[in-house]
């Protein structure tokens, strides 16, 4: 195959708050903001960020489960805005959703057999026999043994409920997976359950995964590539290793310096960065990041910075350490500008 | 040794054998299999374990506000300069909490009232516990808004917690536990709820506020790198007991309870590898409704041997300030 199995072009949702009174003049929510990547076969694409930064809006675009406002989502090429009902159909077996909440997502009075082939059955009748196979061969899939069929939700461990939400996942053979922080909910001993899970998958079946999380440990742990986004856009998209080794986005960096370390002899060198997110009903002008920044300058609150691309590969959007010029930067100028360099200076003074 | 001695001077809380349990119409739930700790003058003791292992009932029996419904701390002692919590009646206890022990709690809104202003709810706390004038109360809750670094407090005095963010909010009420200079602050999750970067400024806030006032913290959590960054003691929990407590340095250079190896080894870390299996505990956490006997963690336990099943191992000391409750501890913590 060629070309991405995924491709998403300057995805934009803005929600209306409320009904103005003049049309023009309705506020909105800039939940997704031009935002751009693509997922090839077999990879996993993370996206981090904080609280409403937007996240879970991109994965409800990717599944059409909300409109975009603008852009394009594109699966092996195909716009899927202009599918009609069948083809809607076939490309949605080909992508599937786990969600945080293993409690809530799963509908309590049916037992686990039910649900996760559920979506199965939506395709196609099954008889008793063929739905218990499916059933036991799912729930082998996902570690589970085949005698759970018969339980409820209600009877299963947390771990255990995300393990049916991946596996009714599993159902329809999707070439990729958006997991929307399907192991937030989790405590560390199930979360790395679930991570070999998903790990263990990717391996056998080739299945891609949009994986979606907060968390920087467990991003840096199971992503390929990930992408960082702050007040609706994407700050900077690299691969893992060079991200976590070297960020180049001021709020990159300020992310995986905030990040705790379960390691009690790592002194922590840098401030934490100051302030809070702002609200995306009234975003900063210019880089929306300028009012936390400590190089932010007098260009950065006037003019939004594009995604520039660097030698190493990666897009960041920040004018000071990705300038756009029409040769890529190198990400190693970034040392003199390093927000640790920067915070001990002012420090100092 | 770490456990059955009388309290030193240094000793500010001293729970002992602590045992809370929960009726139900059917079974009983025991939360707290008797547990003893205690926590030192001005020091930050660390609380982990994973969700259900009685974390948030160890705080709330310490402070007696279980709901009387269902819970019953059904032994034990909770020392605190000399006198037993358990004893006192409601009334000195309602004049301990908020005075000589606050609490902070995951969502703010559970000791924020939402139909008053923060500032007014600062300044209650403050007259609770002193005797100072309204005005001077106000003035105090300002201050203490700024002690959070909460920008602007002269406006901010007036919002109500709905206008706040959820850290500004986590903030105020460390304002509101601290008005009244506690000598104990017990936090319960407090930056759980919180982003990443809005947490790093919660704990560097909660640090030093601590250097400035010498008030000792109870620091409860499930994320071992809020422990690593935040305390100087741990206390493990497992299934209602601990089991382990050690110093924090040892117990990441030297987890001496599988558990904790366990739990430490399941944590994403990229200095073993990316992409890699984690090391899985398998398994889950047993029914605390059903007694158990022996070990609890034997089911789950790679070390586990016959007596593991038999007899429930004590906590015992494994090295200076450090204890575990495993038969093999000494083995595990060469492994
Ligand atoms: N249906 C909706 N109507 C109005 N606003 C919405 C809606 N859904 C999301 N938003 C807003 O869009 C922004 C992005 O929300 P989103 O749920 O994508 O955030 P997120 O990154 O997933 O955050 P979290 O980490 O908290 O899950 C937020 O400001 C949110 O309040
Ligand atoms: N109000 C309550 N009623 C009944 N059982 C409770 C109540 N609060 C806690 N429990 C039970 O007590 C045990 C310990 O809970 P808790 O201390 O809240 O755990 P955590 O360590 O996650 O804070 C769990 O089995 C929990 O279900
Ligand atoms: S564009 Fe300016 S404000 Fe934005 S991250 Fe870069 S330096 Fe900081
Ligand atoms: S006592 Fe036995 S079962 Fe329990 S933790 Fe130690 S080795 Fe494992
Ligand atoms: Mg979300
Ligand atoms: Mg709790």
């Amino acid at each position: 195959m060629n070309g991405p199995l995924l491709k998403v072009e300057n995805l934009t949702k803005h929600y209306p708050l409320g009904t103005g009174f003049l049309k023009k003049t309705i506020p909105v929510i800039r939940a997704v903001e031009d935002v751009s990547f693509s997922v090839e076969a077999g990879e996993t694409l993370c996206i981090v960020g904080e609280s409403g930064c937007g996240k879970s809006t991109v994965a409800r675009l990717l599944m059409r489960l909300v409109e975009p406002t603008g852009g394009r989502v594109l699966i092996d090429g195909t716009d899927i805005a202009g599918l009609k009902k069948d083809a809607l159909h076939a490309w949605r077996r080909r992508m599937q959703m786990v969600f945080q909440d293993p409690y809530s997502s799963l509908n309590p009075r049916l037992t686990a057999g039910q649900i996760i082939t559920e979506p199965v059955e939506n395709f196609e009748r099954l008889s008793r026999r063929q739905r218990q196979a499916l059933a036991a061969d799912l729930l082998r899939k996902v570690g589970m043994s085949p005698e759970m069929m018969h339980r409820l939700p209600s009877e299963l461990s947390g771990g255990q409920r995300q393990r049916l939400g991946i596996a009714r996942a599993l159902a329809l053979n999707p070439s990729l997976i958006i997991a929307d922080e399907a192991v937030s909910a989790l405590d560390v001993s199930v979360q790395a359950q679930i991570l070999n899970l998903l790990l263990d998958l990717q391996q056998q079946m080739g299945i891609a995964f949009v994986f979606i999380s907060h968390d920087l440990s467990v991003v840096e742990h199971i992503g390929h590539r990930v992408a960082v986004m702050y007040l609706g856009r994407i700050v900077e998209l690299a691969t893992c290793e060079a991200l976590f080794a070297r960020p180049v986005h001021p709020y990159t960096e300020a992310l995986i310096a905030a990040a705790p370390v379960p390691d009690p002899t790592r002194v922590r060198l840098v401030a934490p960065v100051e302030g809070e997110v702002p609200s995306p009903i009234n975003p900063p002008r210019g880089c929306a990041f300028h009012p936390r920044c400590p190089l932010a300058v007098d260009r950065c609150r006037i003019e939004v910075p594009p995604l520039v691309p660097m030698a190493d590969g990666r897009v960041v959007a920040c004018h000071v350490r990705a300038p756009a010029t029409d040769i890529p930067s190198q990400p190693a100028e970034v040392g003199d500008h390093s927000l640790a360099h920067v915070l001990s200076l002012m420090i100092r003074s | 040794m770490l456990m059955q001695k009388s309290a030193g001077n240094d000793v500010l809380l001293d729970v002992r054998d602590l045992e809370t349990h929960f009726v139900g119409d059917e079974s009983t739930t025991r939360a707290l299999g008797g547990i003893s700790f205690q926590v030192k003058k001005g020091e930050t003791l660390g609380v982990v374990g994973e969700s259900g292992c009685g974390k948030s009932v160890t705080a709330l029996s310490i402070l007696r506000l279980l709901p009387k419904m269902n819970a019953r701390t059904v032994g034990g002692e909770v020392r605190f300069h000399g006198r037993d919590l358990l004893e006192l009646s409601d009334r000195e206890m309602r004049q301990i909490r908020g005075d000589q022990i606050a609490m902070i709690f995951q969502e703010p809104m559970t000791s924020l009232n939402p139909v008053y202003t923060v500032g007014r709810q600062i300044a209650e706390a403050v007259q609770i516990h002193t005797k100072a004038s309204r005005s001077v109360a106000m003035a105090k809750a300002q201050e203490m808004l700024r002690l959070v670094r909460i920008a602007d407090p002269e406006r901010r005095v007036n919002n109500y917690p709905h206008e706040m963010s959820g850290g500004m909010r986590q903030r105020a009420m460390i304002a509101m536990a601290l008005a009244c200079s506690p000598e104990l602050l017990i936090a319960d999750e407090p930056t759980t709820a919180l982003d990443v970067t809005i947490q790093a400024q919660i704990l560097r806030l909660i640090a030093d506020l601590k250097e400035r006032t010498g008030t000792a913290v109870m620091f409860i959590t499930h994320d071992l790198g809020v422990v690593a960054e935040t305390c100087q003691r741990v206390i493990v929990m497992y299934a209602g007991s601990i089991v382990e407590q050690a110093n924090v340095i040892d117990l990441f250079a030297r987890p001496a309870h599988p558990y904790t190896q366990g739990l430490m080894r399941s944590v994403p870390d990229q200095r073993r590898g990316r992409q890699r299996r984690l090391p899985e505990i398998p398994g889950i956490v047993p029914s605390l409704r059903e007694p158990i006997v022996g070990c609890s963690f034997a089911p789950r336990c790679p070390f586990a041997i016959d007596i593991c099943r038999e007899k429930t191992p004590i906590l015992r000391d494994v090295g200076s300030s450090h204890a575990a409750a495993c038969w093999r501890a000494e083995e595990v913590m060469g492994a």
